[in-house]
């Protein structure tokens, strides 16, 4: 029964991509915009009918492509009964809507934002009708809440749009939110994240111990989109938006999309004491109430919203019944109200359009001046009511009908008499509307001059008016579609036939009663009005300003406390934590047996220790000396590096070495321009309250190390150990894995210094466009400087000590893969290398005979490395894996060759240019800071003075 | 031994945990290249102590080698944490010369209203 449907994709995907054009051709015209919105609904509406046949048949398209199997997210979609006909809905009225709302709005609105806004929710809502996968479902219904923000806030000059927008988007998104939960638990039962296997696994489901807490999940994500009661409150405020988006999202797409889950889900869900309470009470509840507060709204489009949130309501009480002929009202129903709906609000949104207000007490008499409208009013209403011969009729029937033999807790009175109050009301509210704006004596104070609107503005509703007739006189047209749908809904095979005239049945009598109540409730409504008025109402509005309010008030206290732009606050708030998490963790584990014995201690390592302690904490107690505590600092790095080396450590001894001079150099050349001095500041009470947690986190962290070096757990280093010369070709075990088994980190690392030099290039850059550039002009640094800022013989020193540094800087790139050393290191040396010169010559004279930028050693070193890497790939293996020869030439020894060594060049040229970067960008401030430049590369030449001075001979 | 490094590893850290909890750019560095240095140790720690017994394949027959996994990490670590250093002092020095003051942490009375004005 099942056929593949490619097209779906298609179907699926036009909306989004048809939304780039409108967006983009702001400055086309209305015309063009409507025209580019209408040509990919309209395509997809083709493509859709084309399936109608066989879906009317019974059969379900299918189309799959897996995204994220991992997760179980595949991009799948399916086109049943349901499907079809909620897809056609959309597309459908999604046509009329972009009509009408080419002649609603004005040419000063930006049309072509507008119609954007509409494709994105066009596409997100017919994604969630057609999909498969629930998790898909639920970001189209994500999406669904976000482009409906747009449309609502369209008129972003409108404080009620923004607020409505907002309040939209937070009620329906925490819906969404909770929603996520019961998708989630559901797609755990059913085991498959598939709409299809979910619909199978019905029985599972709800035998579950889960069903609960899914159902009420679910239901919080449908009953906020489709606005129950107590989340109905959302929707009237959602009224500022535009009146095609209220027509489009707010009676005929967005808000029935809760609707289409719950019936969706039906055969999963339903069926159950607490779907049934839950669902149908809601239902029923929201029915009346919207119902009644509808009738006493004055704005026109209020009036509707409520009424729509009443229909609903009706919606959902009907499919709460989980009865199979309430699903087949239902389904019809969503049909019905569409037509009159959407009708009603275009007729609204004319009458707005040509008399300037919305406002009822403000209307009345313009059946004769605007007949046509009059007419298309009249009928969506008297359909709405539920009178004969049009649509609403019939589903409303139906409704009584399903309700005359429901019993509620026992009672079998309870929703047959709610659901004959909630008829009347709406009967008394659709005549009002008839009555209140079309009807009664013409008025000569509207505020514009009403006349009919041009065709294009009645076109559309007169289209949907012309089906509550054809549906209303001819039922079994609708035959088709309600059967295919009402079969997708129940799973069972319907077939039902709607017909007017059901004989003389409960539902007709209390059709009666709610058609003659409702009159006479209209002839009273001056007095009740008045009275509805003086009545204390709980305002929504205000409710959910304060709830909003309120927890914007807590989460502020909160982060006023953690968060009041104090760092050492936030330090000592994580570290604390740190500390606090590590020693529950500590707690819960418990500690095993030592297994290793301790080390001896050697009189020399023990002086080393004593200098590092010590060291370290003279750090803490001198540091408002910040020159001292530097000088500090050097030691304890280079206690480090001694450190390794005696704990068979070479590689990580050089390259503490290195990296220790030039952090030392960075941080002189910094201090040069800070203040030398940390002023003493803290009270006692904070010196004592860092040293709790100081000394605390350093016991934990010390005991912690302390317990692991005594115990020894498996590692996977010998695997590491035992391929690195088979595997790698490198009896350094260090250098491979970096080159090697481990090189994606390293080439990951790399790439990370790189960035950091830059990123201190580019603040270096804008900084010295800023203000910090005319201070650092007017700052006075003489006397910090040396009266003797190149001598002599460092200048000759450093000089002869080039080729030299350079040659150990090659050397031991080169011994690297097999002794202690590689690119890391190698980079590091010969940068020192580099930096004696600036240090000696100064800066100016050494940019000169500069040959190579820095960012291109860093680019170059990155690109090394990577083409390296992907040239494995010529050979069909994976990035990264190296390979290695020995070479034998004559006059020297046997040497080895190994593509891991060219990885490794570009470590070292990434290494190099990054730190060169990173204390050039500094040392560029001392131009800034009045340093003058030194074309001679030291204070006293003694060569350019004999020259000098045969000259002057 | 074990101890030896541990206890250094408790100092530095509490050490550098002092200077980060000041109240000035330049201790927070330091405070910062202390803690960096005493993780480097702890994670250089995790392969156990060992005396010659350098990672380097050894000509001559068998031989035990100490743990290559944390040196190589540790390795990296060194170099990196050097790079975030060098970022660090390029912001708080940017941060000292555009605003003529060190501290690191804001004004109190310097609200967001202030910050909108």
């Amino acid at each position: 029964m099942n056929t593949s449907g490619n097209v779906l994709f298609l179907i699926a995907l036009l909306p989004f991509v048809g939304a780039l054009v409108p967006g983009l051709m702001i400055r086309a015209g209305r015309n063009a915009c409507a025209s580019f919105t209408a040509a990919p609904t309209a395509i997809a509406l083709i493509l859709l009918l084309t399936y109608a046949p066989a879906v009317l048949n019974g059969e379900v398209i299918q189309a799959e492509v897996m995204w994220l199997p991992q997760l179980g997210l595949s991009v799948s979609f399916f086109l049943d009964g349901l499907g079809l006909l909620f897809a056609c809905m959309i597309l459908g009225v999604g046509l009329l809507i972009t009509l009408y709302a080419r002649f609603y709005l004005s040419g000063d609105d930006p049309v072509g934002q507008f119609y954007t806004y509409l494709l994105l929710f066009q596409g997100a809502m017919l994604g969630i009708v057609i999909s498969d996968n629930i998790l898909l479902l639920l970001v189209f219904w994500e999406l669904t809440s976000l482009s409906s923000f747009l449309l609502i806030g369209y008129w972003k000059h409108l404080p009620e749009g923004r607020q409505g927008a907002r309040m939209a988007l937070t009620v329906t998104g925490a819906g969404g939110l909770a929603m996520i939960g019961g998708m989630l638990i559901l797609g755990n039962i059913a085991g498959s994240y598939n709409l299809t296997d979910i619909l199978q696994a019905g029985d599972a489901i709800r035998a579950s111990e889960w069903y609960l807490p899914a159902l009420i999940l679910i239901l919080l994500g449908a009953f906020t989109k489709s606005a129950q009661f107590p989340f109905h409150f959302w929707l009237p405020h959602a009224m500022a938006a535009p009146t095609p988006v209220s027509a489009y999202l707010h009676s005929a797409t967005m808000v029935k999309a809760g609707v289409f889950l719950m019936a969706r889900m039906w055969p999963v869900l339903s069926g159950t004491d607490a779907w049934f309470y839950i669902v149908a009470t809601t239902g029923l509840i929201t029915m009346v109430l919207g119902a009644l507060i509808a009738l006493f709204k004055d704005d026109l489009k209020a009036l509707l919203a409520f009424s729509t949130v009443s229909h609903l309501g009706l919606l959902t009480m009907l499919l709460g019944f989980g009865t199979e002929a309430a699903a087949v009202a239902a389904v019809f129903h969503i049909i019905n109200h569409l037509t009159f709906k959407a009708a009603l609000f275009m007729t609204a949104g004319i009458i707005d359009h040509e008399t300037h207000t919305r406002d009822i007490k403000r209307l009345g008499g313009l059946r004769h001046l605007m007949p046509i409208t009059f007419v298309i009013g009249t009928v969506a209403a008297l359909s709405m009511a539920g009178i004969p011969l049009f649509n609403g009729f019939l589903s409303k029937e139906m409704m009584l009908e399903e309700a005359s033999h429901t019993s509620w807790a026992a009672s079998h009175y309870a929703v047959p008499v709610m659901a004959t109050i909630g008829a009347l009301l709406s009967v008394a509210y659709s005549l009002r509307f008839i009555k209140h704006v079309f009807l009664g004596p013409v008025r000569d104070d509207y505020p514009a001059k009403p006349h009919d609107p041009p065709f294009g503005l009645w076109a559309a509703p007169a289209l949907l008016v012309i089906l509550v007739v054809l549906i209303g006189v001819m039922p079994f047209l609708a035959d088709g579609i309600v059967a295919a749908a009402a079969s997708a809904v129940t799973g069972a095979d319907l077939d039902p036939h709607l017909k007017i005239w059901h004989g003389v049945t409960p539902a007709l009598y209390m059709s009666v009663i709610a058609v003659v109540g409702g009159a006479v409730l209209l002839m009273l409504h001056a007095p009740l009005d008045k009275a509805w008025i003086k009545a204390p109402r709980p305002e929504a509005k205000a409710i959910f300003d304060r709830l909003i309010a309120a927890c914007v008030a807590m989460t502020r206290s909160v982060t006023e406390v953690t968060h009041n732009g104090a760092i050492s606050r936030y330090l000592a708030i994580f570290t604390v934590s740190s500390v606090a998490l590590g020693a529950i963790a500590f707690a819960g584990g418990g500690l095993s047996e030592p297994t290793r014995d301790m080390l001896p201690v050697p009189a020399i390592i023990a002086v080393g220790w004593v200098m590092l302690v010590v060291a370290t904490i003279s750090v803490v107690t001198m540091h408002h000396h910040r020159f001292r505590a530097l000088v500090l600092i050097g030691i304890i790095g280079l206690s480090i590096s001694a450190g390794f080396v005696y704990m068979s450590a070479p590689d990580l001894a050089l390259t503490q070495i290195s990296v220790e001079t030039v952090t030392i150099m960075l941080l002189l050349l910094a201090l040069h321009f800070l203040p030398k001095e940390t002023p003493k500041e803290s009270p006692l009470s904070l010196k004592i309250r860092d040293g709790i947690i100081a000394v605390t986190a350093g016991a934990g962290v010390g005991g912690l190390a302390f317990a692991f070096m005594q115990r020894d757990v498996s590692t996977i280093s010998s695997y590491h150990i035992a391929n690195s010369y088979e595997g790698g070709g490198g009896t350094n075990v260090v250098n491979v894995i970096l080159v090697d088994f481990r090189g994606y980190d390293t080439y990951g690392e790399i790439i990370v210094l790189g960035i950091a030099g830059m990123l201190i290039y580019a603040l270096m850059q804008s900084l010295l466009e800023g203000p910090a550039a005319r201070r650092l002009r007017n700052a006075n640094y003489a006397n910090d400087r040396s009266k003797d800022r190149h001598p002599l013989m460092m200048v000759v020193v450093t000089r002869v000590l080039m080729p030299i540094a350079l040659m150990v800087g090659i050397y031991i790139f080169l011994r690297g893969h097999n002794q202690p050393g590689g690119g890391f290191v190698a980079g590091l040396v010969v940068a020192i290398a580099l930096l004696m010169q600036y240090m000696a010559s100064g800066f100016a004279w050494t940019q000169d005979r500069q040959r190579i930028e820095y960012h291109t050693l860093i680019g170059f070193g990155v690109i090394i490395a990577g083409v390296t890497g992907a040239g494995a790939w010529v050979f069909d293996a994976p990035f990264l894996t190296s390979s290695y020869t020995y070479v034998h030439l004559p006059p020297i020894e046997e040497f080895e060759l190994a593509t891991a060594m060219l990885f490794d060049l570009g470590v070292f040229l990434t290494v190099l240019g990054a730190v060169m970067l990173m204390l050039y960008s500094l040392s560029r401030i001392a131009r800034y800071a009045g340093t003058t430049v030194n074309v001679d590369p030291m204070d006293f030449d003694p060569s350019s003075r004999a020259e000098d001075n045969s000259e002057a001979r | 031994m074990e101890f030896l490094v541990a206890s250094a590893i408790g100092t530095m850290t509490a050490g550098g945990v002092y200077l980060l909890l000041r109240l000035r750019t330049f201790p927070v560095i330091l405070g910062l290249a202390l803690l960096s240095y005493a993780v480097n140790v702890f994670l250089f720690s995790s392969g156990r102590l060992a005396i010659d017994m350098s990672p380097i394949l050894s000509k001559y027959g068998e031989a035990t080698y100490t743990d290559p996994l944390p040196q190589a990490l540790v390795l990296t670590a060194i170099v990196i944490s050097f790079g975030m250093t060098a970022v660090l002092v390029m912001i708080s020095l940017g941060a000292f010369l555009e605003s003529d003051t060190d501290r690191i942490d804001i004004d109190p009375t310097d609200t967001d209203e202030d910050a909108a004005k």
